[in-house]
């Protein structure tokens, strides 16, 4: 047998094992179980075997490297350097860095545990006015006019109250 | 600053609120939080920082923890910051901060919460024992009332806004305190933590992250914050923590069954020291005490000599020497002065009883 390939992307053993044929060319790559690339390989429609092969990692993180926090000028390199965000912006600022991070730092990548009352209230505000968006839309388009005024009032309410509460930031 | 009425009055480390228990000696909850938009500490500047410590000093001092002492870390003498971080009042990393860092301690010393730490604000309940219930409805509440009147850092996807993504979520972290000598004398540590880490707990020493596990007391805390309830977090320690008992209880029957005459003259050795020493460093006196806290798990001491001996655990400790004779000495001095300490604190003890269970003569050889 083969001696043991190592992972092309770092040094760990390989035990996911590649082929893809693309434009009549065979590619092959073999990736341990803990590289990030596993999410995307997994996913056999977004993964292209050839555009990993090219490093398409590098071009991702040039154009992540150019992100800077609107709020705290916080770079990817400072996150590198210290390990921590800047701001609570910088959370929606690096999402596209953040995300694959988080998953396999924790159980999940989404909060399950205490939320602050008035933060509830404004998620729930949110909400609301997302749903009466539609149903305006809907009216519009159904040319019920009336409806449509009394639902774009009920929106203007709903948008002051938001904007009564400020500082937090944007849920996502 | 004079921190000397807090660290002499009852705290609830010192003079357990509860009667303390073989195993567990405290637990803890600490809650991470953040002020929006402000920026995290570590990337705030001073005149912000300062903004968020009298925010803190001023909404929450003089609001839903009213009564506790308001604390700047910079008004501290380097001997009062070490002492605090030895009543895990507050952390190395605060202690070292500048300008803009501080602490606000109830009066019972239950809660703590640090300000400009890693994070804005750090919420901390300890209890003595087993008390994860009590611990968590005590810093729930806290944290309820402050969110009436400060805006936090949450994001309904992410939960809690942390400086740390590790922190990220419920920005909380629950820990026990274990006494674990039996597993440590059987060499079966390195085994548990590698058990622990696999279901995604954290085990460090005495004094959190990078610490040592001088006198056998490791600090077990979930290592995950988001993606699960603060619940079911709390409730998946619980769960380690009592496999870990399971496994220290065992390790102890072992030992008495198989190696008691060992154990019995390593204790009996160590309560020797502590009545006649006259120099101890703090590394020694950690481990002796902890065959002490032992001897009272196997009855060899009176129950009540447990919160005894779970205060000089923090009394012994550099800072708290220093604290007891008024400044700072060398470590040298310090030495004598806590061998000074034991040699008064055990011999106002009963002696140890060894009439116990064990069977300490040698087999007969059957006939």
């Amino acid at each position: 047998m083969a001696k043991p390939e190592q992972c092309s992307n770092c040094t760990k053993p390989a035990t996911i094992h590649l082929t893809q044929i693309v434009n009549n060319q065979i590619q092959k790559v073999d990736l341990c179980e803990d590289c990030p690339f596993k999410k995307g390989v997994t996913d056999p429609e977004g993964f292209s075997l050839a555009e990993f092969l090219l490093k398409p990692g590098t071009l991702m993180q040039a154009q992540a490297d150019q992100l800077e926090c609107p709020n705290c000028g916080f770079t990817p390199a400072d996150f590198k350097k210290a390990g921590r965000f800047g701001c609570p912006v910088c959370y929606e600022t690096f999402k596209g860095i953040l995300k694959p991070m988080l998953s396999n730092m924790h159980k999940d990548t989404v909060h399950r545990g205490k939320v602050p009352d008035r933060a509830l209230a404004r998620v729930g505000i949110k909400r609301k006015l997302t749903e009466l968006e539609s149903r305006l839309r809907e009216a519009v388009e159904e040319e019920k006019y009336e409806d449509a005024a009394g639902l774009r009032d009920e929106i203007e309410v709903l948008r002051s109250s938001l904007a009564e509460s400020p500082g937090n930031s944007e849920d996502k | 600053m004079n921190i000397l009425p807090l660290i002499e009055a009852k705290a609830e480390l010192t003079d357990g609120g509860l009667p303390p228990e073989p195993i567990v000696l405290s637990t803890r909850i600490r809650l991470a939080r953040n002020i929006a938009p402000h920026r995290f500490p570590g990337r705030a500047d001073e005149s912000e920082r300062v903004e968020i410590l009298d925010m803190a000093f001023g909404k929450i001092a003089d609001g839903p923890l009213s009564g506790g002492a308001k604390i700047r870390i910079d008004a501290l003498s380097p001997l009062e910051r070490q002492v605090l971080v030895e009543r895990h009042l507050i952390s190395r990393e605060l202690s070292e901060a500048g300008t803009g860092a501080g602490v606000i301690i109830d009066r019972s010393q239950h809660i703590s919460i640090m300000v400009n730490e890693e994070d804005h604000l750090r919420l901390q309940a300890v209890r003595s024992g087993f008390n994860f219930k009590k611990a968590w409805a005590e810093i729930d509440a806290l944290d309820t009332a402050i969110e009436g009147d400060v805006d936090y850092a949450f994001s309904s996807g992410l939960g809690y806004l942390t400086a740390c993504p590790t922190n990220l979520g419920t920005g909380m972290r629950a820990s026990a305190m274990l006494h674990l000598p039996g597993l440590v004398m059987q060499e079966h540590m390195e085994k548990v933590i590698r058990m622990v880490n696999q279901l995604g707990m954290a085990v460090r020493g005495l004094f959190g992250e990078g610490s040592e596990a001088t006198g056998s007391i490791f600090q077990i805390s979930n290592q995950q914050t988001l993606g699960e309830s603060e619940d079911s977090i709390v409730k998946r320690l619980i769960n380690v923590l009592h496999a870990i008992i399971e496994q220290e209880e065992n390790a102890r029957k072992v030992i008495r069954e198989k190696k008691a005459l060992k154990l019995l003259d390593k204790i009996g050795r160590a309560f020797g020291i502590l009545r006649n020493a006259h120099l101890l460093s703090s590394e020694e006196t950690m481990n002796l005490l902890s065959l002490m806290r032992l001897a009272v798990d196997l009855g060899l001491l009176p129950e009540e000599y447990r919160t005894h001996v779970d205060r000089l655990f923090i009394e012994t400790q550099p800072g708290h020497i220093q604290l007891s004779v008024r400044g700072e000495v060398d470590p040298g001095e310090r030495d004598q002065r806590r061998a000074k300490t034991m040699r008064e604190e055990f011999s106002s003890l009963p002696g140890l009883s060894f009439g116990i269970k064990p069977d300490v003569t040698p087999k007969k050889k059957k006939s």
